[in-house]
């Protein structure tokens, strides 16, 4: 397999579809409460499965499995044609096609809307989340000094 | 990746999974275990040229470890979309695959598809072949599964009857029209006239 470095809207939609797959299934449904009228035809049924997922370490980088985890995906269209995706993670269906939905729509005249009303809140409440934890970790770090050696007198 | 994401190729999906699946599982079980008699089974809408029948079957039975081979004009970037968005399985050459679709004159020469191994006959391709018309009239057929005979439209008689003559190796076929579809495994005679 080969990678190769996305174009920058790609890019740009990687990050939004990574934004909403990690976000807590409750504060999406806050943020997106309801669908457009027509409904979406959905494509794929929302449904639950696992995915192997790989980590990479050591000086090589060579991928090792790192463990399964559960996700859900969901496919859907709405009525402009536009197609969204979403891989998330949990067993909440919900949450697959709501982020299916925010997906389909942020490639639609919506975007800002959604950028300000959905996506900027899921990546403060992201930022939240990794410092909480980073301060959790940072509480428990020990240091350790030497007060005197002696040696200097 | 040319695959156009049309609403053609994401499209035409089963809208039941668990249960469409389940019901063309089932129809395809039957098939086979009688072969000759006709089933009927929806639930795909693929994209053209390809049967619902055929589609159906691939979406029920093919997966992201059943490698399939589209043959003659099956193979098209509509169609190689659509099987790919909703099975995941990798399209290959002939001699890798594990299910084939395609009408017969594109699935000639049969003898190209894996037959299994003495010590693995189930590592055997099975054939989807999109016919113009099927019927319950034609070449007999005998064997497991067949009270007494039965008569099937053949695409080939004699390619069948020496697939039969591989037994317990060989491929096992689906025939496939409209939304009907029959199944001739590799157990049933080919009976001469």
């Amino acid at each position: 397999m080969t990678f190769s470095v996305p174009p920058p809207d790609l890019q740009d939609r990687r990050t939004w579809m990574g934004l909403l797959a990690r976000a807590r299934p409750e504060r999406l449904a806050e943020l997106v409460p309801d669908e457009p009228d027509p409904g979406p035809v959905i494509l794929r049924q929302p449904e639950i499965g696992t995915v192997m997922v790989q980590g990479r370490i050591g000086a090589a980088g060579s991928p090792f499995n790192l463990g399964e985890m559960t996700v859900t995906r969901c496919s859907l269209r709405l009525e402009s044609g536009a197609v969204g995706h979403a891989h998330v993670q949990g067993r909440s269906k919900d949450h697959a096609r709501r982020a299916a939905l925010v997906d389909a729509l942020m490639q639609t005249g919506r975007a800002a809307q959604l950028r300000r009303d959905v996506l900027e809140p899921l990546l403060r409440d992201e930022a939240d989340r990794r410092r909480a934890r980073a301060e959790k970790a940072a509480a428990t770090k020990v240091e350790f000094f030497t007060l005197v050696r002696g040696e200097d007198r | 990746m040319a695959n156009p994401l049309t609403a053609e190729t994401l499209g035409g999906g089963f809208d039941d999974a668990p249960v469409q699946s389940a019901r063309a599982f089932r129809a395809a079980l039957d098939a086979m275990a009688r072969p000759g008699r006709i089933h009927v089974i929806a639930g795909a809408r693929p994209p053209a040229p390809l049967s619902v029948a055929a589609g159906t079957l691939l979406l029920t039975l093919a997966d992201g470890t059943t490698p399939v081979h589209l043959a003659g004009d099956i193979d098209c970037d509509a169609l190689r979309g659509w099987i790919t968005f909703h099975t995941a399985a990798p399209l290959v050459p002939a001699e890798a695959a594990v299910f084939a679709v395609g009408r017969w004159a594109d699935l000639t020469p049969a003898r190209r598809f894996a037959i299994g191994t003495p010590e693995y006959p189930d590592r055997a391709a099975t054939l989807i072949v999109e016919m113009p018309v099927l019927q319950a009239e034609g070449p007999v057929l005998t064997g497991p599964g067949i009270r007494d005979r039965a008569r099937l439209t053949l695409p080939d008689p004699e390619a069948f009857r020496a697939n039969h003559a591989l037994f317990p190796l060989g491929f096992d076929t689906f025939l496939t029209c409209g939304n009907r579809v029959a199944g001739l495994p590799r157990s049933t005679r080919v009976e001469d006239f």
